[in-house]
């Protein structure tokens, strides 16, 4: 930094030669303030979202920044929200980077009073057996009177509505293949 | 709907900016209330008294858009000479069976009919939700039947609805309701005055509607006022549902439902649907009219998406391993199924329903008497620490020691951490964008099942069962990305679309699917959404850039329609009723249906078409007829099969309910849905003594700040902080009559349960003058639990089990209760308190409260007895 | 006097601190009479500046739980219940009933005294005695807002009116911010639009600013010692974007753009209010000529501004320091000509 450079930097310098001689605009502005760029302007993508949690449908922008969530907001372009967004929708981002989101597999064995961990592939691996084994021990082939059955009522589900359509087709798709059933969804509730 | 979908609401703003009238009813005064021109209180519960009132003041003051009426709905048509009416029966209609609390409808139909397939076997129709089925369609019945255009004929739908509503006037919706008679009357002259040809009039309803053991026959009086008024298929008609979930239309749609697959198509019942042929004959009418018709080209098109190859003509598209209900396998039913040990594992995939479903100590327990449960969610929710942290521990009911239940807790990916879309409440599908990957072991439902399934085919692989055919047989490829082999979410839509077997190309329409096994589909009423290769749903087309319609934002079943049945906004010659109102119309140069939507009709099928002599299907629809999902292609004002409770909307008080039916001596719904077991004590109603043991009706419902069961807004802080204790809403009134204190503590009470709260004193609570009582409601939000920054005690504890009869959904919108001062007791203290209430009000373990409380049973049992001796 | 530099009266504060062709000066219009309460302004405005939350803390001042504009609420969404109507709309309670609950049987039983033990089948348990009776003998029992008392039984049988009033208050970026005249590290500044902008990177926490603000709006942040408020999104408005919280706005209450644009909007919507029969409906904050310029932050209000929490006649609390800089000048000139006047004195002397 040259002499000159530093000297133009020095705020009484800019308010004594400049256009604000009282020093409460131009001449106060920090360098921070000089470089503030928004953080949507700063994102290194962009993805075309909708909000979770009603069922209005309004469209949000999720802005990405270094593999992490930099901002949620309303989509101006979507005919049903046109860019804004309620208090839920608003907080969106900290609904994804929530302190309290639990992203590792928690166990909690028989009459244990706590959690302990358990990685994800053993846990897939031991619900596809329990899976396996409450269908087997309750399956029903026919009823009394020899008609196809087919199932196992010794399975149940209860999915919410926050699920995809195409996760709800896969779901139902297995279960029904696999005889269980008792599926159920928020929107029965 | 300013509560619970402000963004919504910014349309109802604009409206009312432009010069719209807007009123709100509702038991509490709301942030809608404030915004409105008028707020009208209503006890909760009493919504088709009020409603019932209109039909009366439009048919007394005949001021229903005639033409409409006539042209297209089914008010001309004969009901048979053995039907008789609530007004013959004290509340029930003929046909009814104490033993079994259903009807038989056949009395109901249309002059000459019958029943079709299973439609009169109403203890299975009840117990499978059927009624579910027809969110697409319109129950199986014939084409033709007796008109009468000039509405005179007294057995004709416009006279029978004129009777069956006479007894509904303002002074009995001001008795029944507690609306002051020149608030409702505000109301009907504006309604009708705001609709017919120049004008139309929306009505707005939010899922707490069909939370109520009448909760299907609310939502069908809005529709027959709409439908009299001329407000169906028409810009700025409809009767519009606020969903509140981001998809819980397409959770039905695609169900995760035990009733229902995919577009819906039932699922098969062990004695009714034995063979594919059978399955498919009861779902449609053999004759008749509307796309129904092609049901069996949308079921072969699914189970062809299900077993692939392996479904084949011949073998009836692998139809013998669909597995089959007997009966009732609700959500309900399941948990008492886990509270008697008979289930072994259950998956709870975001949804909470330690909070969110009724009568959470049942909920509870049920999961403390599990084998396993997979809880997938963001958040460490309720139903996943119940074994540790829940009101029974406190009591000691669950002992984590003694709880055998094996809890997996599976972090799920959030919103924006997968793609897919989601169906919101006016059918448009949107496709969301994956912004980042998800953290952790967080991962998507597509990936759990999708993985799940490889897992479980693998431990198969070579079994020889014939129970593991179908999971082996199962089209279970799906193209996987990226380092967690995530399924493709494009190519599950794909399925989902439907396409060719032979060439891979996607259809882009419903009719393109065939019953021969060359097209796959996986739910015939999203055909389309992948029409030309192309991801409609991913249409992101600015608003401004095209039509005040947006038909290319997302993509909305049917075929891309916004408005439903929008042939209706025309006049039967196909010219518009207005030019205000003008939508979709005739052309006659082109030949063709134009307009800024979708047409729901055939593009080129004239107004003057008229189908020849034994006509079905699509061709049996007339120019004119513009319900083309219906059987007789009108709308339908009454309903002659499909329902189980009955052909017209009937007021019956709430399950439980302080006051007496003023209408008729039967008092609630005779054919809800009831679970008879000592976890489950309902408290008692009119004409049982006792009721003033709860001599409140309390209601719950939700915070714009907070999110259903709260497992996505307690866990969050900024919004936590906006409303961060639970509380319950007293009138000061009220508060002076129980020593209440604003921000003091109080509890509520039912026989299930006690759940404190502070208190709000507030105007904006009104006691209601019902008949010659004044009577008071509370209201409590219903977002807490013991998780999360902000907890509290769970309002829908309070509720028992008690559903609606054709969809199985709850009562829990209204119930009643005491209100106390001061903090509930705690501890083994806290189930003698709930005992010693139960005991006052007469509730002994074996007490169940009356179906049937009109001795006119015996007068429309015998009705019954006739009818069936006639379709011998 | 109204001059460049001047501490009071209208001018465009963006050229008068040194901006040399300044956009035009950008501000808010909060229009309450369409505000639906929800808060999203409170939520955007938080998710946007990555505010702190405030903590949990039921008011019980009707949904309001936010309490004031602080350093961690720049958006404050005050709730009011009034017993009074709203415009032309029907009257919300008008012909419900009042008073206490049930028949007058019930009303025997909910005064059965503490003590008697009364659990037979049909009775309900003797109320607690001893909120229902401080209800009765205190004035001071107040519900939500106001100075009505809920639960006095006087009113009971009258009530028929009901309005709710929200309102999303905010920074107003006064044209003459008292604030930024009193900082003296230069945090505080005027920005290009007019705005005024605490700078995170020069506050030293002084507080002067606290204290000169006559709205209280802005405010110190605990365990940070920084001033905090509302930056009108600076950052956003140097992109072009709107602020957080007007964008978020489900309902236009809250609408930001160029603030005479806004003015004369405001000015319609005040007359289209008044035809429609809300004669109670007037602006706050709008005139040029009031003790701070006007506020670059106004508001269409439903009723005096005191209701909403807001000073019915605000004054840049620096108003007179020219004035008195000048008197002090004067006195100082004067002391000085003394002391001269002193020494010359003696030396003649």
């Amino acid at each position: 930094m040259g002499v000159r450079t530093w000297i133009e930097g020095w705020p009484v310098y800019r308010q004594l030669t400049g256009t604000d001689p009282l020093g409460r605009g131009a001449a106060a502005m920090s360098a921070r303030s000089e470089r503030l760029q928004p953080r949507t302007e700063t994102a290194d993508s962009m993805a075309r979202s909708v909000c979770p949690y009603c069922a209005v449908g309004c469209g949000q922008r999720v802005y990405v920044k270094d593999g992490r969530i930099s901002q949620i907001e309303g989509d101006p372009d979507s005919p049903i929200s046109r860019g804004r967004l309620c208090p839920k929708g608003s907080a969106s981002k900290n609904l994804v980077t929530s302190e309290l989101r639990q992203t590792t597999v928690l166990y909690r064995r028989p009459y244990a009073t706590d959690w302990e961990e358990l990685d994800l592939d053993t846990a897939m691996d031991m619900i596809a057996d329990r899976y396996l084994a409450a269908r087997d021990a309750t399956w029903e082939d026919v009823d009394d009177e020899g008609r196809p059955l087919n199932r196992t009522l010794g399975i149940s589900s209860l999915g919410g509505a926050t699920l995809d359509n195409e996760e709800n087709y896969l779901i139902k798709k297995l279960f029904t293949a696999s005889g269980a059933l008792q599926i159920e969804n928020q929107a029965r509730i | 709907m300013a509560e619970c979908h402000p963004v919504g609401y910014q349309w109802v703003m604009e409206a009312k900016r432009r010069g719209a009238k807007v009123f709100h009813i509702d038991p509490r005064f709301t942030r809608t209330s404030a915004t409105v021109d008028t707020y009208v209180p209503i006890r909760a519960g009493s919504d088709i008294a009020f409603l019932g009132g209109i039909v009366n003041y439009i048919l007394e003051n005949e001021l229903d858009f005639r033409e409409y009426v006539v042209a297209y709905t089914n008010a001309a048509t004969i009901v048979s000479d053995d039907f008789q009416d609530t007004e013959d029966l004290d509340g029930l209609f003929s046909g009814y069976d104490p033993e079994t609390g259903t009807y038989d409808p056949t009395s109901w139909q249309y002059d000459g009919h019958l029943p079709h397939g299973q439609m009169n076997d109403t203890p299975v129709q009840r117990e499978t939700a059927a009624a579910l089925q027809h969110e697409s369609h319109g129950p199986p019945i014939p084409p033709d039947a007796p008109r009468d255009e000039t509405l005179q004929n007294p057995r004709c739908v416009y006279q029978l609805l004129k009777r069956h509503y006479s007894r509904y006037t303002p002074e009995v919706v001001e008795r029944v309701c507690g609306i002051p008679r020149e608030k409702f009357e505000e109301v009907a002259r504006a309604w009708t005055e705001n609709s017919g040809r120049e004008r139309t009039t929306t009505l707005v309803y939010s899922v707490g509607w069909t939370q109520h053991s009448v909760g299907v026959q609310y939502i069908r009086t809005g529709a027959i006022i709409q439908l009299l008024l001329g407000n169906v298929g028409r810009p700025g008609g409809g009767v519009l549902a606020l969903r509140g979930h981001a998809s819980i239309q397409g959770s039905t749609d695609i169900p995760t439902l035990f009733n229902l697959l995919p577009g819906y198509l039932p699922m098969p019942h062990h004695a009714n649907h034995p063979t594919f042929d059978d399955w498919v004959g009861s779902i449609a009418h053999p004759s008749q009219k509307g796309f129904w018709g092609n049901a069996r080209a949308y079921a072969a098109s699914l189970l062809k998406a299900y077993w692939g190859d392996a479904a084949t003509p011949e073998n009836d598209f692998c139809y013998g391993y669909m597995p089959r209900l007997t009966g009732d396998h609700g959500t309900y039913q399941q948990v008492l199924s886990m509270i008697d040990g008979k289930i072994k594992g259950y998956f709870l995939l975001g949804q909470n329903p330690a909070v969110g479903s009724a009568h959470g100590r049942a909920q509870r327990l049920g999961m403390a008497n599990l084998d396993w449960l997979v809880v997938r969610d963001l958040f460490l929710i309720e139903s996943a620490t119940f074994w540790k942290n829940s009101p029974e521990v406190e009591t000691g009911e669950i002992v984590p020691e003694e709880c055998r239940t094996e809890v997996f807790f599976m972090p799920a990916a959030s919103h924006v951490e997968k793609e897919g879309t989601f169906t919101q409440t006016q059918r448009l599908l949107q496709w969301r964008e994956k912004a980042v990957e998800p953290p952790g072991d967080a991962r998507s439902e597509l990936w759990f099942f999708y993985h799940l399934g490889r897992r479980i085919r693998e431990k198969l692989a070579g079994s020889t069962l014939r129970r593991d055919r179908a999971l082996l047989d199962l089209a279970w490829d799906y193209p996987l990305h990226g380092p967690e082999q995530e399924p493709d979410a494009e190519a599950v839509l794909r399925e989902i679309n439907g396409y060719d077997v032979a060439t891979g190309r996607p259809v882009s329409h419903f009719t393109e699917l065939k019953d021969d096994g060359s097209t796959v589909g996986g739910c015939w009423i999203y055909s389309g959404v992948f029409a030309d290769g192309v991801n409609q749903a991913a249409r992101r087309k600015p608003h401004t850039e095209q039509s005040w319609v947006a038909p290319e934002w997302g993509w909305a079943w049917p075929a891309n329609r916004r408005i439903l049945y929008n042939r209706a906004s025309a006049d039967p010659e196909g010219r518009p009723w207005s030019e205000r109102k003008a939508y979709i119309s005739w052309d006659p140069d082109k030949g063709e249906w134009t307009g800024p939507d979708v047409p729901d009709f055939e593009r080129t099928k004239a107004p003057s078409y008229r189908p020849p002599e034994g006509a079905t299907g699509v061709a049996a629809l007339a120019g004119n007829d513009p319900f083309i999902m219906q059987g007789d292609g009108k709308g339908w004002l009454y309903v002659p099969s499909g329902l189980v409770d009955g052909p017209m909307p009937t007021h019956y008080e709430p399950a439980e309910s302080p006051v007496r039916n003023p209408l008729y001596g039967q008092q609630a719904n005779p054919t809800r849905k009831v679970y008879r077991r000592p976890e489950n004590p309902i408290n008692p109603s009119p004409p049982e003594p006792h009721s003033d043991v709860f001599p409140y009706i309390f209601t719950v419902a939700r915070l714009t700040e907070h999110h259903t069961a709260g497992g996505m807004s307690r866990m969050l802080r900024y919004l936590s902080e906006l409303q961060p204790e639970m509380f319950v809403e007293v009138s000061p009134e009220l508060a002076a009559e129980r020593g209440l204190e604003h921000l003091g503590w109080a509890h509520v009470i039912t026989a299930r349960a006690a759940v404190e709260a502070r208190v709000m004193v507030t105007d904006r609570m009104a006691p209601l003058r019902i008949e010659d009582r004044v009577i008071h409601q509370v209201w409590l939000p219903y977002h807490w639990g013991s998780e999360g920054y902000s907890t509290g005690e769970s309002a829908n504890d309070l509720f028992g089990i008690t559903l609606d009869p054709n969809t199985l959904i709850q009562e829990s919108k209204v119930g009643t209760c005491d209100v106390r001062p001061g903090r509930r007791p705690r501890g083994p203290a806290y189930l003698e308190y709930i005992v010693d209430y139960g005991r006052r009000a007469g509730l002994t373990p074996d007490h169940h409260p009356p179906i049937v409380t009109t001795d006119a049973v015996n007068a429309a049992r015998g009705n019954a007895k006739r009818s069936t001796k006639k379709e011998d | 006097m109204v001059s460049a530099e001047s501490l009071f009266g209208p001018i465009d504060p963006a050229p008068d601190a040194g901006y040399v062709d300044a956009p035009p000066r950008m501000g808010f219009f909060t229009d309450t009479s369409v505000c639906i309460g929800c808060k999203a302004c409170e939520v955007a405005c938080k998710e946007w500046n990555l505010v702190p939350d405030h903590g949990l803390d039921l008011l019980g001042m009707s949904y309001d739980n936010t309490g004031a504009l602080t350093a961690n609420s720049w958006r404050h969404v005050a709730f009011i219940e009034q017993p009074r109507p709203l415009g032309a709309e029907s009257p919300a309670l008008a012909g419900t009933a009042t008073g206490p609950s049930g028949s007058a049987h019930l009303a025997e039983r909910a005064s059965t005294p503490p003590g008697v033990p009364n659990t037979d089948p049909g009775l309900p348990p003797a109320p607690h005695p001893g909120p229902a009776a401080a209800m009765a003998a205190s004035p001071e029992f107040l519900g939500m807002p106001g100075t009505d008392l809920p639960g006095r039984q006087e009113r009971a049988g009258q009530r028929t009116d009901l309005r709710w009033l929200m309102m999303s208050d905010v920074c107003k970026h006064c044209t003459h911010a008292a604030c930024l005249d009193v900082c003296p590290t230069g945090s505080l500044f005027r920005t290009e639009f007019g705005t005024v902008v605490v700078q995170e990177d020069i506050c030293n926490g002084c507080g002067y600013c606290i204290s000169a603000c006559p709205y209280g709006v802005i405010d110190q942040r605990k365990g940070d010692g920084r001033a905090w408020k509302c930056t009108l999104c600076y950052d956003r408005l140097r992109d072009n974007r709107v602020p957080a919280c007007a964008q978020a706005c489900p309902t236009e209450s809250i609408q930001y753009g160029p603030l005479d644009e806004l003015r004369e909007r405001a000015q319609r919507r005040v007359e289209r209010l008044h035809a429609d029969g809300v004669p109670e409906a007037r602006l706050y904050g709008h005139d040029e000529n009031d003790g701070v310029g006007g506020d670059g932050a106004f508001f269409l209000l439903l009723d005096e501004p005191e209701v909403y929490g807001l000073p019915p006649d605000p004054i840049v609390t620096t108003r007179d320091l020219p004035d008195m800089w000048r008197r002090a000048g004067l006195a100082a000139l004067a002391m000085a000509g003394a002391a001269v006047a002193a020494f010359v004195g003696r030396r003649s002397a």
